[in-house]
């Protein structure tokens, strides 16, 4: 079983959801902090990293002795890495996507091989509930979905995995919630959280993954949200009001659970609410 | 001109409500929406759309099944995984590289350009407002920001104001470090919890990285003081001004569910002299 947790606008309470709820289940768990432009999870649940890698993308690096300056790597590369300019040829190794086109249009052996640009930390370990693993994106690096990419491949699908996703609509996003069993939202009944809420439900029915609503601070704003949710039949499975206490404990990177076992139920429950959706969306497909 | 980019790297600590006061009281100025995949700005500004153009992003790959021999090759090639076994491309994981359109044997792929979003030049009481509009699960946000940027400049530039205040986007990836390159200057708006100064550090750690001078306020303050005091030692050891600090005031989400900016809620009191004196600082250092 995979949970995404998503948000579209940040700082709804996506990573307290995700680490919650991880908590709650109390064993078996894969906590994924794909998040990793800006990860938090780890804050909240001090695992302890056992393992820890920095990952490559692959980029070019041209052998000048071997090149013959034939431009065919430059015309294949739509991203503008590889410039040409008399008798030089230049290389933007950070532009790189990775696509491999130059190298597979090179007509001299050897000319152009793949070096590694580095993407960022990979990193494993264990916490109270289980295994935990988070990406660290390198300062200065543009793209995160390859980093993302790698964080997902730890993914055990016979255990409950449950990834903190970043936020927005676009590529990061969509890359940690594809092909998830559930995209749990996290929203805040305001107007931006009610604006980027209907985007991000628009990028999960894209994606085709059942989904269904947690409202944090629930009793401050408005009740658009609730209407909406309503008009578009997404399931409300939690609401948090909120409390200056569990803002405070957040601010020290406690969990709500902690401070308030109460609370530990309510996230089980979220969790058996979630099993059920998925499993009655399989079986209607 | 100037131009002042509005950072937090954590979402949700008021960047943008603060971003939309300091727009109603800046004079001359031009406002610019950069964060363009979960864009705001425009709820408490109410632009009246002026002119809307289709943003181009970059292509996708689209396989002309009566050309195609079905060799596998592009199946091959293609590093995304993108192409399906019946020979069909998934438009959201099509990076747009191109490589299976020019080394197709049958040229049977064909690479369309796609409209990825929009982008505005709008009104508002405040004046001038530049902002877009990125397509769901589309790529490329880094170069809309680039875009709204640009134009925003044209704007300032054709209209004589001397000052550009850009809402940018969170975290520190690749629509990140679209707004930063140029700007005068960035203000963090963070927030005192340990993930707002964990993602702080790492906005500094990006500003320095691309020499961009940084300039770093607290919200909702009173949330954690020693936390709060934490930041500004830190922003006094790393030499950063730090502009000033927001109390807790639940008058921030009543002023947006009325869809107005904190200073046109709040006009007189402590909270809206707080908001105008932290402005005068940052004008004193842009
Ligand atoms: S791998 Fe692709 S993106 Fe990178 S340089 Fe080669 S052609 Fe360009
Ligand atoms: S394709 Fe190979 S030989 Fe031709 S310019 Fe590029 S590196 Fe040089
Ligand atoms: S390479 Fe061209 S001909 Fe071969 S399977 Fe792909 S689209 Fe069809
Ligand atoms: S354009 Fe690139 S990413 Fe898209 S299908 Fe072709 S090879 Fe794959």
């Amino acid at each position: 079983m995979i949970i995404s947790v998503a948000s579209g606008k940040g700082g709804t309470g996506k990573t307290t959801v995700a680490t919650n709820m991880a908590v709650s289940l109390g064993a078996g768990v894969r906590l994924l902090d794909c998040d990793v432009e800006e990860p938090n999870a780890h804050l909240f649940v001090s695992p302890v990293i056992e393992q820890s890698e920095t990952v490559f993308t692959a980029v070019p690096e041209i052998d000048k002795d071997k090149c013959t300056l034939c431009r065919k790597c430059s015309d294949i590369c739509r991203f503008n890495v590889i410039a040409i300019a008399g008798k030089t040829i230049l290389t933007f190794p950070e532009l790189c996507h990775s696509c491999g086109g130059c190298i597979a249009v090179c007509p001299e052996e050897g000319a152009i091989t793949e070096v590694g640009r580095e993407l960022g930390l990979l990193e494993q370990g264990v916490f109270d509930a289980g295994d935990f693993v988070h990406g660290r994106m390198r300062i200065g690096e543009a793209m995160s979905p390859p980093l993302i990419k790698k964080v997902r491949e730890r993914i055990k699908p016979d255990q409950i995995n449950i990834i903190d996703a970043p936020p927005g609509t676009s590529c990061p996003v969509i890359t940690a919630m594809k092909d998830t069993d559930f995209v749990l939202m996290v929203t805040e009944p305001t107007p931006f959280g009610l604006h980027d809420l209907k985007l991000a439900v628009e990028a999960v029915k894209l994606l085709g993954i059942p989904h269904g609503l947690v409202i944090n601070r629930s009793d401050m704003g408005n009740d658009d949200v609730w209407q909406y949710a309503r008009t578009e039949n997404l399931p409300i499975l939690m609401e948090i009001p909120f409390d200056r206490a569990i803002a405070e404990a957040y601010s020290r990177g406690r969990l709500m659970v902690e401070s308030m076992p109460e609370w530990k139920g309510k996230f089980q429950e979220l969790f058996r609410r979630i099993e059920k959706l998925s499993k009655a969306w399989e079986n209607r497909n | 001109m100037k131009e002042l980019v509005v950072l937090s790297g954590k979402g949700g600590t008021g960047k943008t409500s603060l971003t939309a006061a300091f727009a109603s009281i800046a004079e001359s100025s031009v406002l610019c929406d950069a964060d363009v995949d979960a864009a705001d700005l425009h709820l408490l500004m109410d632009p009246d759309v002026r002119e809307r153009t289709d943003f181009m992003g970059g292509n996708i790959a689209k396989i002309v099944a009566e050309k195609c021999t079905m060799c596998g090759q592009c199946i091959d090639l293609c590093r995304f995984d993108a192409i399906r076994d019946d020979f069909v491309v998934d438009k959201i994981d099509c990076e747009g590289c191109g490589v299976c359109v020019d080394l197709c044997p049958e040229h049977a792929i064909d690479f369309p350009v796609v409209k990825c979003g929009e982008w505005y030049i709008s009104d508002t009481r405040f004046g001038a407002m530049v902002h877009a509009r990125l397509g769901i699960a589309e790529e490329n946000s880094g170069k809309l920001v680039t875009l709204v940027r640009q134009e925003a400049k044209k704007m300032a530039e054709k209209k004589h104001m001397e000052l550009i205040i850009t809402d940018g986007p969170p975290g520190v990836g690749c629509p990140v470090i679209a707004s930063v390159g140029g700007a005068t200057a960035l203000l963090v708006v963070t927030e005192p919890t340990v993930s707002g100064h964990h993602d702080m550090l790492r906005l500094l750690e990006l500003a320095a990285h691309f020499k961009v001078p940084c300039m770093v306020c607290v919200n909702k303050f009173d949330l954690n003081v020693e936390q709060t005091t934490a930041i500004e030692m830190l922003a006094a050891e790393k030499g950063i001004p730090f502009v000033g600090k927001i109390p807790f005031d639940p008058a921030f989400v009543k002023s947006m569910v009325v869809g107005k900016t904190i200073l046109e809620y709040r006009q007189e009191g402590e909270l809206s002299s707080t908001i105008k004196k932290i402005w005068e600082r940052i004008r004193e250092h842009l």
